[in-house]
């Protein structure tokens, strides 16, 4: 049996956390904590903001961030990232709106199938851009975005889709409710749900992972980086593209500018949530958690009665501390070639001989 | 078995201009162990890349139990029985010691198609146990030993049922220990039928494990037989294609007194209580296993490292070097080991290469001198005995060997009286080895001091007037010429104990 060195020891506040799934997962547990804390301060503060009538719009808010940053999830692990999702998700709910305009009978259901259709079309366009003709994911998706924002105004001519002029059946999702709490969350269950299936059960998943730890790696065991590209920015857009349809039936509005600049908090979510930007790196629980801790921050700063001017500035500096916090705790301990006296076999000690 | 399992006919292969492969033909066969004998850059993986997919040859067959077959991809190789371990596995740090064995194959639930852990994790520790290896397959791969990494990626081959397994330069990073426990799989996997190919290019190991081998050399196979029909000296002759002394020429330079000291240099790490002299117009090997501090203990001395303790002092004056800036301005030069990383601009002509570092000396108010630019190139570049077309020449134009060249002679520019060079001829053919050799010799004779550090066991030992040998991040032996033995830096480089015979004081 050989002797294993550089075992890392393991943190010492994981120890504490008495769950298990916590323990193997200390920074979810440690983000998990975060979170409570900050909800319980901000609710003794502003005793509003846990109340019912928000309570809703919390779910709502989150229930949006996190289908988009687990969209975003599979992109990250396999080395790439999608900037275009905010266009995708205005694009899709633009087209929706116009369709429910011209077709108001239309299913409710039928919206959704057509949201996930629409945003896979989308996002598979990054895909296949990215898989075959090998341009930079950040470079593509930032072309598709700026390209798929200037479609809404082509479609729209820059103008609104407001409530009364969607069907009731387009804006019937937006308000249901299962359970007492918003279909939307019931959803965006199902979406996590999904998604963690796909990337711990599949291979498929298990590819997603591969390719983006070690992409040479994964080439020399036979997995195709094609496949796993065009499936991640499928996905991706997926997600985008469902997101587009929830948002615009909530909100009752189409608009050119809608989900413009949430690129930040979509990815932002993932890195807080541990997701490496490297790739190969990262799990469904956090990149959800991640969305939850923007979520939390996002909603409460009007309770807290913090200028509105200063809202945008101060939500952007907590998350750029909360990733800087988590690169720093992802830093690599550094390699042990060194090894300590106390773990030396007898006999490696020789003293230089020759000291002339 | 009448059939080899594995033999390869006429296999030929070019990069652009470069012939890698010419011709080569041999037979694996079951139940044996092939030593694939080279010196680097002798087209070993090349010839490694074919046999598993990763290239496609230009003419020649391969084939498998005596069928012929072609590979468009690894997974033909795979599928064909052939697989390899790499001299550094190229895995998944952040999956787990199961998921590494079985990834892209995962074992599945019959009816969902779910990746079946629990299978997966059984068949894992079957694995292991078979080649005696007491794993848990959940770890991740980032926390073990590079040993253990080879051990998981042979687990893969097994998993793959091979019968052609290579090992490529597996003991390069290993411990004795570990060594051992790796020859006791190899002959198990001997027994069980299992053709082996086995490259390496330490003698010991190859006389150790091997049962007939093939020497390449500029990418042609020069010399097979069995193992038991040739000696030490009959190889390297095969290996090289000319005597040692050609290759490590030894300038006989005149060695004064202590230019450089470091005393009890000491890093977190990296390194710990590192103290030696070096004098003048002397040639200082450093040996030692990958990892074994020898880079970062350089960098630390040429200011590109913090260390936590100790003291350097040059011509007897002690000195602090805080920044590459204030060593080059105390007479330092370093060359770092990665020539393509760190020293030369690839996008650069070679004459604005050997200007980069005196850029301030050959300007007047911050304009560059076009003039005294070239007269530099073509004093330094005539010296390094490059060749090139002229200095215009792009540095990516130039071959491995010439690319090195340029990057000495940078440094020489500095006029240092000090120079680090890591692993100088790291990945360059014999041919440039030993004109690098030759600078080494002429810059010693000029009563430069010269820090050498290598790998290669070899070079140190034809090139160095003294060695340090570091084990762990500690100097584990300090050897004069006359007392330089392959046995005992080897057992030094290993951290064991050295014969009192080795153990000598000045």
């Amino acid at each position: 049996m050989m002797e294993i060195l550089a075992r890392t020891p393991r943190a010492p506040l994981a120890r504490l956390v008495p769950l298990r799934i916590f323990r193997d997962n200390s920074r979810e547990a440690i983000l998990f904590g975060l979170i409570c804390l900050m909800a319980v301060a901000i609710n003794w503060r502003a005793p509003e903001y846990l109340a019912p009538k928000n309570f809703d719009n919390l779910l709502y808010n989150l229930s949006f961030l996190a289908i988009l940053a687990l969209g975003q999830l599979p992109v990250l692990l396999s080395r790439g990232i999608d900037l275009s999702q905010a266009s995708v998700l205005a694009l899709t709910g633009m087209l929706l709106a116009l369709l429910s305009q011209g077709s108001p009978d239309l299913p409710a259901f039928a919206h959704v199938a057509l949201a996930l259709a629409l945003g896979a079309l989308l996002g598979a366009t990054n895909g296949l851009f990215i898989a075959f003709l090998r341009i930079p994911p950040i470079i593509m998706t930032l072309g598709t975005m700026t390209v798929y924002r200037g479609l809404i105004y082509l479609l729209s001519g820059g103008a609104w889709v407001s409530s009364f002029e969607m069907s009731d059946a387009f804006k019937s999702i937006g308000a249901m409710r299962i359970a007492g709490l918003p279909l939307t969350f019931a959803i965006m269950i199902v979406a996590t749900a999904g998604i963690w299936y796909l990337l711990s059960a599949t291979r498929s998943g298990r590819n997603v992972y591969a390719v983006g730890g070690n992409p040479v790696a994964a080439r020399l065991v036979g997995i195709s980086e094609r496949k796993v590209e065009l499936l991640v920015y499928a996905l991706s857009g997926m997600a985008a593209g469902l997101c587009g349809y929830l948002w615009t039936a909530h909100f009752a509005i189409a608009y050119t500018q809608a989900a413009e600049g949430r690129e930040f908090a979509i990815v932002a979510s993932c890195v807080i949530g541990g997701v490496s930007i490297a790739g190969g790196k990262g799990t469904v629980p956090g990149a959800f958690l991640g969305a939850l801790f923007i979520t939390v921050i996002d909603t409460s700063l009007p309770f807290l009665r913090i200028s509105p001017f200063m809202q945008m500035a101060i939500i952007g500096a907590v998350i750029l501390i909360a990733v800087a916090a988590n690169a720093q705790a992802e830093r690599q301990p550094g390699r042990q070639i060194l090894r300590r006296s106390d773990e030396q076999n007898s006999g490696t000690e020789i003293s230089p001989g020759d000291r002339s | 078995m009448d059939q080899p399992t594995v033999s390869i006919k006429g296999i030929s292969k070019r990069f652009g201009g470069v012939r890698a492969l010419t011709d080569v033909s041999f037979e694996a066969a079951a139940g044996e162990v092939l030593g694939l004998i080279g010196e680097n850059g002798a087209g070993k993986s090349t010839l490694v890349k074919i046999l598993t997919g990763i290239h496609v040859p230009d003419s020649g067959t391969i084939s498998c139990a005596g069928q012929a077959c072609e590979f468009s991809g690894p997974q033909d190789a795979a599928a064909a029985g052939i697989s390899a371990i790499q001299q550094e596995p190229t895995m998944f740090d952040e999956l787990s010691v199961a998921e590494n064995i079985f990834v892209g194959a995962q074992p599945r639930t019959p009816n969902l198609k779910r990746v079946d852990w629990r299978q997966m994790r059984l068949e894992a520790s079957r694995l292991l146990a078979e080649i005696g290896v007491d794993l848990d397959p959940d770890l991740p791969l980032r926390n073990l030993s590079v040993a253990e990494r080879h051990l998981v990626s042979l687990a893969r081959a097994l998993s793959t049922d091979a019968r052609l397994i290579i090992f490529d330069e597996p003991t390069a990073a290993l411990s004795q220990s570990e060594i051992q426990h790796l020859y006791g799989i190899i002959e198990r996997l001997r027994e069980q039928g299992k053709a082996i190919i086995f490259i390496s290019h330490k003698f010991d190991e190859i006389f150790r494990i091997c049962d007939r081998f093939v020497v390449l050399r500029d990418g042609s196979k020069v010399g097979s037989g069995r193992i038991s029909d040739t000696d030490q000296a009959g190889l390297i002759r095969m290996m090289v294609g000319r005597e040692l002394t050609e290759i490590y020429p030894k300038a006989e330079a005149e060695i004064g007194g202590t230019i450089l000291s470091v005393t009890g240099f000491s890093h977190p790490t990296e390194f710990d209580d590192i103290s030696f002299d070096l004098r003048r117009g002397e040639v200082l090997g450093f040996y030692g296993l990958v990892g074994a501090g020898r880079t970062e203990l350089m960098e630390a001395i040429f200011g590109l490292k913090t260390r936590s303790a100790g003291e350097l002092s040059i011509d007897g004056r002690p000195i602090s070097i805080r920044s590459p800036r204030q060593a080059m301005a105390a007479g330092l030069a370093y060359v770092p080991e990665d020539r393509q990383r760190h020293g030369g601009i690839l996008g650069f002509s070679i004459g604005a290469n050997l200007s980069l570092p005196i850029l301030d000396r050959l300007s007047r108010w911050g304009l560059l001198s076009a003039r005294r630019e070239e007269a530099l190139a073509n004093e330094y570049g005539r010296k390094i005995e490059v060749k090139a077309a002229n200095w215009a020449q792009k540095l990516e134009e130039l071959s491995g060997g010439n690319q090195q060249k340029v990057v000495l002679g940078k440094w020489l520019a500095t006029q240092p009286r000090i120079v680090i060079l890591d692993e100088p001829t790291k990945g360059i053919d014999v041919g440039t080895k030993s004109s690098v050799h030759r600078l080494i010799g002429d810059l010693v004779r000029q009563g430069l001091s010269v820090i050498m550090v290598s790998s290669e066991l070899e070079e140190v030992l034809g090139m160095a007037d003294r060695m340090v040998v570091m084990s762990r991040g500690k100097i584990s032996a300090i050897l004069d010429r006359g007392d330089f033995s392959q046995d005992a830096v080897m057992a030094a480089a290993a951290g064991l104990k050295p014969n009192a015979g080795n153990r000598r004081a000045s």
